[in-house]
């Protein structure tokens, strides 16, 4: 649906525009997985305020923004064993890869980092690899 | 004041994971199912995020950041076993799940049980990583 691709288009540069400002600003990557890891594990205890502070951010505003536009929808499954399988594969993976989605996706590839690059290729992989055995093959999720 | 930039920066990147469709996890699970109804909205939304991306790189050359003393070195380009690993584990709870860390928190609020006990998941995972990289490189020396 075209629409959602303006929303997308536009949302994506939103997030982009962020990135920008706290590298530009802060001198800092805008990596999701390493911002929350270093606060988890301890290893950006010297930084932490910096930390908590974008996670705020990014737990405030959607929380504002779906109150005023009446809810918002994640549409999670409810199967909760594939909920924690999912979320304990997401929180190992990215902080053995040192990045994520945002890290080596938006930030990495954006200066053609080959580590940025590669990493993107194997989760899109992995991930279309697992939607088309546990959807198509398991019928799972 | 480096504290209240992040917080701007957090809550542009909320606001973006939000209006981008990202937190709806259909959507992403929806771009990785390409024998599915497939959907490139994802592709939309890392293409508007790399392009103002791309032009801050280019105003680092030669630059200092505003509030802090250097810009990030870039990471040497090494392809390591944990980057190849840490990727594809990485990508299998994307799939399973469709949600990745940014729209995890971002949702947080909104995302009910499943989406705290996916955060706390996320958490024990994030934990469990040191020891098993930790693992991971003893093996290849001993190799």
């Amino acid at each position: 649906m075209p629409t959602d691709w303006i929303m997308g288009l536009a949302g994506g540069a939103l997030i982009g525009t962020a990135a920008a400002i706290f590298l530009l600003i802060n001198g800092r990557i805008m990596g999701a997985s390493g911002i929350i890891g270093g606060l988890i594990d301890g290893s950006g205890r010297h930084d932490w305020m910096e930390r908590a502070a974008l996670i705020a951010g990014l737990l405030i505003a959607p929380a504002l923004a779906a109150l005023a536009m009446g809810g918002a929808q994640t549409q999670l499954t409810d199967n909760w064993i594939v909920i924690i399988a999912a979320g304990l594969l997401v929180g190992v993976g990215t902080r053995l890869a040192n990045g994520c989605t945002s890290g080596h996706g938006v930030c990495g590839i954006s200066r053609l980092s080959l580590r940025g690059i590669v990493a993107t290729a194997f989760y899109i992989g992995a991930g279309g690899l697992t939607v088309v055995v546990f959807k198509h093959v398991l019928g799972v999720i | 004041m480096r504290s209240v930039v992040a917080f701007i920066v957090g809550a542009l990147f909320g606001l973006g994971l939000l209006v981008s469709g990202m937190t709806d996890t259909t959507k992403v699970q929806g771009w990785l199912d390409i024998f599915g109804d497939w959907d490139p909205t994802l592709a939309f939304v890392m293409g508007g995020a790399i392009i103002p991306m791309a032009v801050a790189w280019r105003i680092t050359v030669g630059r200092k950041p505003v509030l802090a003393s250097a810009f990030p070195t870039p990471p040497e380009p090494k392809l390591g076993r944990n980057l190849v690993l840490g990727s594809t584990l990485f990508g299998m709870g994307w799939g399973l799940s469709g949600l990745c860390p940014g729209p995890a928190v971002a949702s947080l609020s909104f995302g009910g049980w499943g989406g705290v006990t996916f955060v706390v998941s996320m958490g024990i995972g994030m934990l469990i990583a040191p020891a098993l990289r930790s693992r991971l490189d003893r093996k290849t020396l001993a190799v």
